[in-house]
């Protein structure tokens, strides 16, 4: 069972079940928070609990307790909607008030939430490299850059004698890195969905791996290809 | 014409009871002029409703049922034939509602009279659904499910004013569980819109008709309620097939005795083969088919069929080309085929009612016995058909269980009202407590589930602003918005399948469907069996498996999670009976009575009453077998507490196997003392606990979320689009459990897990007899008894720790070691 792996010449930790530790540049990853999910869906009538978004940060905050990162860096679909940082309710708010001000805390921008502001701490960038690794929210086709993206919400699905394991998962090529979604209320897309393997943008020869994380480590499993 | 001649309009004579009614002469004379009298139950059913009461009828099947339930609206409809809705037909299934309306359309027709009847079911044009609505028919026929969808609208109101009676067909089908509770309140909805409304039930053999009395009277006063029984059908003739005397030990199949169904298929004319599974049935139709020399044409039909696919197999029965037909449940209730003259129920009939409503499809002639054949699938399962057997001659019902209603529909029901238009809180009340299943209901809890409706019903309160009912200032509760009553009437409903994929070929033409967890083990190129046809995957598109035929059989069958039927208490009790009456051993095949004379002399037959315990060491391990008779969910779950249990005392179990007889559990550590593992504080200490990490709540979950509205429902073969993405209803449990886990819906979910999933309540009985009457007796190695469970397939391994995690791992070092250089 691996602990870290390596990515663009950089070490990474899987933790939780869909966060990365970036040790030499000192930061926790997460992707697709997806915050003020469940109230965007009540304001169509679908009253989901009022919960994820406390959910969501308090995981983070448990993260931060174990590594203490300088920075917090969250790529993209950060909430589920423009409005969402606006509807932030006031237990959530403090939360997040208080992770960015311990922390730099980094906002990639995403489809879901252009518009951004950073009103509870943070700096918001569409993209951002760090030691020669390219941040951004979707992956992004004919870059030659090492780069770590969100946005597709990867889930390995698999059945292991006669039971169905779903799971978040990561997904890994030479030179793309795609997180799970992080959010409490976010669903998946089967890791082996054209779409996911379209964006791995792979060269001919080139192996696709789903990194899957458990209590103690990660387990890796080699996808198939794409024709 | 073909259905009803069967359908006991002719037989019977006036039995000498002078009753008070006067049939119109248009009625009499249509009669008449076929040679054929009312019968008694009849004219009893027109004198209830001429005396202004409630009726419960309980007949067989063949007693001309239907009619009787109509005969008083004909009869009203012909001295007073004004425009409006004067009977609401409400049958549980759709197709049936079609069927009936045939069945009293020819009669109608045949009377020449101008009575207007219509059917309204999901599949009625939306055009004509609004028609209805604007100028109703005087008989409307429907299921459960479009009633309480009419209710939503605000002309309801008008259009049920003129109804003078509702007729609730096959009752005793569906009235204690959900789609019951979502009737028993449209109803009460019924009787506040019409004040003067008459409610009828029709009703097959019920072990205690004052149940349903019960819950068919407003405010469950059986008083109210005058039960009308039919005469008595011919005794079936019932046999149990033992091909040369052989009951193998194990297995569900009956696979031995599929040379004798070929010959018992060519001595009658047409015969239906009950399976208990979906996945028996096309196991049992692929033996048949592989042994078919004589080429009878034999269908299939089971509830994951589409509905092209079942409508095409009931037509060929109805026009006589079929010789036999695989089947399940889904044909327990339905269309009547008066040519079916021979009925097979492969493996155990799991219990009496059941059995006799099966038996019943077979020769619809009251005076005629129906030919029923009972082929057990292994030594339990003929010892519980003979205990079927003996119950159907002595006909003795299993009981039914009635629960309180479940909070999930009631939630339903009340947004469905506030669509309609708004309400007062208390009178609606008043109104709900009249349903019986919810006559328990409090004003606290009431005002829980509307809150529920209006915010969601969260401790923080946080949708105050996003409301969806609100009080208005007259002091009732209003829609806030019309799109939400849009958005009822697309999300209603009571049944909830599994995720499911569509299978189709690649023109489109669809097959039916697979639940997810069996097509997540299919990848393009493999095969399977359904439908009675091989076939190979293409492609896995979304909620599409595409497939076309396959070249060679193929061995693999998907199953379903399905809920299982459980051996009833009644006929469980009587296999218990079985086995300490030594003496009635003797009618039994030698291979039977030997096994359990063997059984009496290696370990003990537990006396009436006993619950027997066992415990051998066998293949290195030590095995603990108890044979309690409470069916297959009370032991699985007795199982998963039993192991918990010795997780913690450190007897290292190792796995378990539950049959609806008996629980197998073993270990790397002797049990010595089975008591302290049986008693009942375990039910308190770590049966929670379970089921909370359990799979169950999760379950039960998901239903109550899209039955009470919180999620919306997937339609099927509907793509997956921008906000209409569904997303799992684990998460939104997962985050609702920890931080508001005494949530309405939480406590609806929690409700479903003790009743349905668990059988709690036979399990705590089972766990109360333990105390005072187990009967421990340790062995040198397996006794016979135990044999037949432990050679069966779908035994559970405890997981240690977290199960997904440990497979994960074990999936990743198999992988990397045959990937290895």
């Amino acid at each position: 069972m691996a602990q870290s792996f390596e990515f663009g010449g950089q070490t990474f930790e899987i933790t939780g079940q869909a966060a990365l530790y970036w040790r030499a540049q000192d930061a926790l990853l997460v992707s697709d928070l997806h915050l003020e999910k469940a109230s965007a869906f009540a304001l169509y009538g679908q009253m989901l609990p009022p919960y994820d978004s406390v959910s969501t940060l308090e995981e983070i905050a448990t993260l931060c307790r174990t590594y203490r990162p300088a920075k917090i860096i969250s790529l993209g679909d950060n909430f589920h909607d423009d409005d969402g940082e606006h509807r932030l309710a006031e237990g959530a708010a403090a939360l997040l008030v208080d992770l960015a001000c311990n922390t730099e805390w980094i906002w990639v921008t995403g489809n879901h939430d252009r518009a951004v502001s950073g009103m509870w701490g943070g700096k918001a960038f569409d993209a951002l490299t760090l030691s020669g690794i390219t941040l951004r929210h979707e992956a992004q086709a004919g870059d030659p850059n090492p780069e770590i993206s969100g946005h597709f919400h990867p889930k390995f699905r698999q059945v292991l004698r006669g039971r169905m394991v779903k799971r978040r998962c990561f997904v890994k090529t030479p030179r793309k890195l795609i997180m799970p979604a992080f959010g409490a209320l976010t669903g998946g897309l089967d890791v082996q969905d054209v779409a996911i393997s379209k964006a791995c943008d792979l060269k001919y020869g080139e192996g696709v791996e789903a990194l899957v994380a458990t209590q103690s480590g990660f387990a890796r499993f080699a996808l198939a290809s794409p024709p | 014409m073909r259905n009803w001649r069967h359908r006991g309009w002719n037989a019977g004579k006036l039995s000498g009871i002078k009753l008070g009614v006067n049939l119109p002469p248009i009625i009499l004379n249509w009669f008449a002029a076929r040679g054929w009298q009312p019968r008694r139950h009849q004219l009893e059913m027109l004198d209830a409703a001429s005396a202004g009461r409630h009726a419960l009828l309980v007949a067989a099947t063949g007693a001309g049922k239907t009619l009787a339930g109509f005969l008083p609206s004909l009869s009203d409809l012909i001295a007073d034939p004004s425009d409006g809705l004067h009977t609401l037909y409400i049958s549980p299934l759709k197709a049936l509602a079609t069927d009936v309306r045939r069945n009293l359309l020819i009669p109608i027709e045949q009377m020449g009279l101008p009575i207007r009847v219509e059917a309204r079911t999901g599949d009625t044009p939306s055009d004509r659904k609004a028609r209805q609505r604007v100028k109703p028919p005087h008989i409307l026929l429907t299921t459960p499910e479009s009633l309480s969808l009419l209710l939503s609208h605000e002309d309801s109101v008008h259009m049920f004013a003129t109804l003078k009676r509702v007729i609730v067909d096959e009752v005793h089908a569906f009235a204690n569980g959900k789609r019951g509770d979502l009737l028993s309140l449209s109803l009460a909805r019924l009787q506040t819109l019409a004040p003067n409304l008459q409610r009828v039930a029709l009703s097959a053999t019920v072990a205690d008709p004052d149940d349903y009395r019960a819950w068919l009277a407003p405010n469950g006063d059986i008083d109210q309620v005058r039960l009308v029984e039919g005469e008595a059908a011919a005794e079936p003739d019932l046999t149990i097939l033992l091909p040369e005397g052989r009951v193998p030990w194990a297995g569900h199949s009956g696979q031995h005795a599929v040379p004798q169904l070929i010959e018992v298929i060519g001595r009658n004319k047409i015969t239906l083969i009950f399976c208990n599974t979906r996945f028996l049935a096309e196991f049992t139709f692929q033996k048949l088919w592989d042994a078919n020399e004589p080429k009878y044409a034999i269908g299939i039909h089971h509830g994951s069929l589409s509905v092209e696919a079942r409508r095409k197999v009931e037509g060929a029965m109805a026009e006589g080309k079929l010789r036999a037909l695989v089947c399940t449940a889904s044909l327990d209730l339905g269309v009547d085929w008066g040519n079916v003259d021979c009925v097979i129920q492969m493996g155990a009939p799991k219990g009496s009612s059941r059995l006799l409503q099966r038996i019943g499809r077979s020769n619809h002639r009251m005076d005629e016995p129906s030919k029923a054949i009972l082929v057990p699938g292994n030594r339990f399962e003929y010892l519980e058909a003979q205990a079927a057997f003996d119950a159907v001659a002595e006909g003795v019902r299993d009981g039914e269980t009635f629960r309180p209603g479940s909070l999930d529909v009631l939630a339903q029901h009340v947004m469905g009202l506030a669509c309609a238009g708004p309400f007062e809180e208390a009178a609606l009340l008043a109104e709900v407590q009249s349903a019986l299943p919810y006559s328990a209901l409090d004003a606290a809890t009431f005002a829980r589930v509307i809150e529920f409706i209006a915010t969601g019903g969260y401790a923080l309160r946080a949708y105050d602003k996003f409301k969806k009912l609100v009080k208005r200032p007259d002091g009732k509760w209003h829609l806030a918005h019309p799109q939400f009553a849009a958005q009822h009437r697309f999300n209603a409903g009571i049944i909830v399948d599994a995720p499911m994929l569509e299978i189709r070929f690649r023109n489109g033409r669809k097959l039916g469907k697979v639940e997810e967890s069996f097509a997540a083990t299919l990848s393009p190129g493999n095969c399977f069996t359904f439908a009675g046809m091989a076939l190979e995957v293409e492609s896995i598109k979304d909620l599409d498996l595409i497939v076309r035929a396959a070249t060679k059989p193929a061995a693999n069958i998907p199953s379903y999670m399905g809920a299982r039927l459980p051996l009833t208490t009644h006929l469980a009790e009587r296999v218990r009976q079985m086995l300490t009456d030594r003496p009635g051993w003797a009618r039994f095949p030698d291979e039977v009575r030997e096994w359990l004379e063997m059984q009496a002399y290696r370990s003990q037959m537990p006396k009436p009453g006993q619950l027997l315990v066992e415990t051998f060491p066998h293949d290195k391990r030590h095995y603990m077998v108890t044979y309690p008779f409470e069916g297959w969910n009370a032991h699985q779950s007795l199982g998963m507490l039993i192991t918990r249990r010795m997780e913690s005392r450190g007897l290292m179990p190792m796995g378990f196997v539950a049959s609806d007889y008996a629980l197998g559990v073993w270990s790397l550590k002797p049990i010595t003392d089975p008591g302290a593992l049986f008693s009942a504080d375990i039910l308190a200490d770590e049966f929670v606990d379970w089921v909370e990490s359990s799979y169950l709540l999760k379950r039960a979950f998901r239903e109550v979320a899209v039955i009470s509205g919180l999620v919306e429902r997937q339609h099927p073969g509907e793509r997956k689009t921008g906000r209409q993405v569904t997303f799992s209803t684990d998460l939104i449990y997962d985050v609702l459990r920890k931080y508001e886990p005494d949530h309405l819906l939480l406590e609806a979910a929690w409700a479903d897990a003790r009743t349905r999933l668990t059988d709690v309540g036979r399990l705590g009985d089972l766990l109360d007899r333990a105390a005072d009457t187990m009967l421990h007796v340790d062995l040198e190695r397996i006794s016979p008894l135990a044999v037949p469970l432990l050679v069966m397939i779908g035994r559970e391994s405890v997981a240690q720790g977290s199960v997904d995690d440990a497979l994960l791992m074990e999936a990743e070092s198999l992988a990397s070691v045959a990937m290895a250089p």
